[in-house]
């Protein structure tokens, strides 16, 4: 094993601000911050519609306003072909729907409430992945 | 309204906090994925923090309080470890492998106006509806029961 681009303070620092929104979230309107579950609920629920799109506008925002006021670029690179992001978006709405939840719902929001559904869902997504990475990478 | 703009901040919160760690970047993602070659386990202290800030809020505040502005909170249902889990959650993890994409960066790397971060969201929506689909129309009935 060898350890490149760990970058454990930024990473800290970025998953103390996501604690943030989870627990806003929480503690204003009572739901927990699992996207696939909002993103899906704006698409098939008339129930807090404009709530759940607000939700996914200020998730586009943030970048930009982390741009704007930091004056800091994001690394960004994907290098997968179209056909292999296309399957790949595919089973990720398909997979976390069946399965309710991705790494906030499941990994976040799940594992801080210590339900055993979401820490096997997520070594569950965690094991696949890393096989697919394994196989493909 | 209220509930509005605490959806809005939160979402804005949230996607500041993929940008700082920059987990918004499927390469950084697959890094942390690659842990038989060159590993970057930056993922695991992104999950750190977060939890560390809402583990202690979701067990002292929901024992005692209501949410500000909903009459009370929404939580899970499901208990069970059921097929639906272990089946969605591996088709889940094989496509977060495949690109480094899960549903929240690929949703918040919109704001950086690249073409493959459309086309994944636009599959992944496709995913979602297709989903319910076959749940609703073809296996209504079923055991399946979505939120």
């Amino acid at each position: 094993m060898n350890i490149v681009n760990f970058t454990p303070q930024s990473a800290f620092a970025g998953g103390i601000i996501i604690g943030f929104a989870v627990i806003v979230f929480f503690i204003g309107n009572g739901r927990l911050a699992g996207v696939s579950g909002i993103v899906n609920a704006t698409l098939v629920s008339k129930q807090n519609r404009t709530d759940n799109f607000l939700f996914i506008i200020g998730l586009v925002l943030g970048p930009i306003f982390y741009v704007f006021f930091t004056k800091i670029d994001i690394p960004f690179l994907i290098t997968s072909s179209l056909p292999i992001i296309i399957t790949a978006g595919f089973l990720v709405g398909i997979g976390t729907k069946i399965g309710r939840g991705c790494t906030s719902g499941h990994g976040i929001c799940g594992i801080s409430l210590l339900s055993v559904r979401s820490i096997i869902a997520t070594i569950i997504f965690m094991i696949t992945a890393i096989i697919t990475v394994k196989l493909i990478g | 309204m209220a509930s509005k703009i605490v959806s809005f901040i939160s979402g804005i919160i949230f996607g500041v906090g993929l940008s700082v760690s920059n987990m918004i970047n499927p390469e950084k993602v697959l890094g942390f994925l690659d842990i038989f070659g060159l590993w970057d386990p930056s993922l695991i202290f992104v999950m750190l923090g977060a939890i560390i800030i809402s583990a202690p809020v979701f067990f002292l505040f929901r024992s005692k309080n209501k949410p500000l502005f909903a009459d009370n909170f929404t939580m899970p249902t499901l208990k069970s470890i059921d097929k639906n889990l272990i089946i969605g959650s591996s088709i889940f993890g094989v496509g977060w492998g495949m690109v480094g994409f899960c549903p929240g960066p690929a949703i918040s790397s919109l704001a950086l106006l690249n073409t493959y971060s459309v086309y994944f969201v636009l599959s992944m929506i496709g995913g979602f509806l297709l989903t319910e689909f076959v749940d609703k129309i073809i296996i209504r009935g079923s055991k399946i029961n979505y939120d």
